[in-house]
Formats: structure tokens, sequence, C-alpha cells
């Protein structure tokens, strides 16, 4: 049962504030992911603070690297139920959970972080799995 | 680097593994892999539990926890509570991953 809406506003707000983009019905995940080209993050939110506590600062931390993907998107379980479950579809290979990451470049996932990678972390710890991703897979070559 | 503000953190007062993926033995061999929530007076109780018997035919238990590190947790019980009396061990997931 999804918690009183009041009490996650801030968590989203905190989603905003970092350049991800909210995806919270069926038809706005397809229309980010359907036919995405580019690299794309995916986080899943959660009210859970023992993990999403540090994901999310996590997260931005890593949104300040140089190599950052293009397009950041966030939806969130337990709340938007729908929404989250059509986006798990498009990295169904991987177990649901909350807080977790999906990294995709050209609709395929290159990188996935798991809650289980998250808990215990620190946000430094957190974002330095994301810029490890991002510097592997969102690096814009140079000639 | 320094962390930037975060929303509110829920779940105080709670055990250290408490919303910690793990992995519970039995003294039978049975593996559990799930969320801690608490120790009740029936047992550990968990939630989003995966399994893993030693049996023939089923993948051994190194590649079970291989296969759940790397794609996470396929849960066939929302919750479940293990007795104590049956608890061998209790780790963290993300130990056996440090340990492979």
């Amino acid at each position: 049962m999804p918690y009183d809406p009041r009490l996650v506003q801030p968590m989203r707000e905190e989603m905003v504030r970092m350049g991800a983009r909210e995806l919270r019905t069926v038809a706005e995940v397809d229309q980010a992911l359907g036919d995405l080209k580019g690299t794309a993050l995916v986080f899943v939110n959660s009210v859970c603070g023992c993990a999403a506590g540090s994901a999310r600062p996590g997260l931005a931390l890593a949104l300040r690297h140089s190599n950052r993907p293009q397009q950041v998107f966030t939806v969130f379980a337990g709340q938007d139920l729908e929404a989250t479950a059509r986006a798990r579809q498009y990295f169904a290979e991987y177990a649901p959970s909350s807080p977790s990451v999906a990294l995709l470049r050209d609709g395929e996932v290159v990188h996935f972080i798991h809650r289980h990678m998250i808990e215990g972390k620190s946000p430094q710890e957190v974002a330095q799995q994301l810029v490890a991703a991002f510097d592997k897979h969102c690096a814009t070559s140079t000639v | 680097m320094s962390a930037p503000e975060t929303g509110a953190v829920f779940h105080p007062g709670h055990s250290e593994l408490h919303g910690v993926t793990v992995v519970l033995e039995t003294r039978d061999g049975t593996l559990y892999v799930g969320r801690y929530h608490e120790l009740t007076p029936a047992g550990v109780l968990l939630h989003d539990v995966a399994e893993h018997r030693p049996r023939p035919g089923e993948l051994d238990r190194d590649e079970f926890i291989r296969r759940t590190l790397e794609f996470g947790v396929r849960a066939r019980y929302p919750h479940l509570v293990v007795p104590g009396p049956d608890v061998r061990r209790v780790t963290r997931l993300v130990e056996w991953g440090a340990a492979s």
C-alpha cells in the first residue's frame, strides 16, 4: 500500500532537483524508454531509508561527474505501481529491488546496481560505483 | 565529495541487519536470501525471500549465489519466518560476493 503522498514528496523533489525526470504513468515510461537512443539511467526510488537514504544523495553526487548519462529518469516503487512495473519490464532480466539503478545504452542494460549493492554504503560509496559505470559506459569520445 | 541533503530516513530503532539483504543458512543446508526484518519470538523474519535447497538437478549453491549477486533476488516468498533453532548463520549477501 503506498505511503501518504505528502510523506514521499520530499523524496520525489530530491530526484527532480538532481535533474531526474519522474515517470509516473505507463505511457510516460514507454515514451521515455520505448525507443531509447544514447545513454539513460533509471533510478527506482524507494521510501526505505535503509538504502534509499544513501542512494539518492549518492546519485546526486555522481551526476556532478563529467561523464554521465544523457538522460536520467526515476520511477517510485511502492508509490507509482504501474509505472514502476512497466519500467522494470525494460530490465526484466534483473530481479526487482528498490532502490536500484539501471544504466542503459540504446535500450540495452549495460550496468545494474541492486539494492544489496547499496545497503550499508555511504552516499560517497554509492557515487563511486556509479561514477565507475559512467566512466565505462557514458564517456564521450574525443578526436 | 560531500553528500548533499537527502530526504527522510525511516526505520529507526531496528537491529543492525534490518533492511539488509542477507543469506540465512539453515542446519539442513537450505539457503534463504532475503531482506532481514527482525528476530521475533517465532524466529527470523525475512521479506522477499529466495530459496535454495541442495537437491539433485538444482543449481549448486555457489552458482545460485553467483546468479543472485548478478541478477538479484528472485523472491519465492513475500515473507518467511525461519525458526531460531533451524538457523545456522546469517550473513550479508554482499559478503558472499566479496569472498568469491
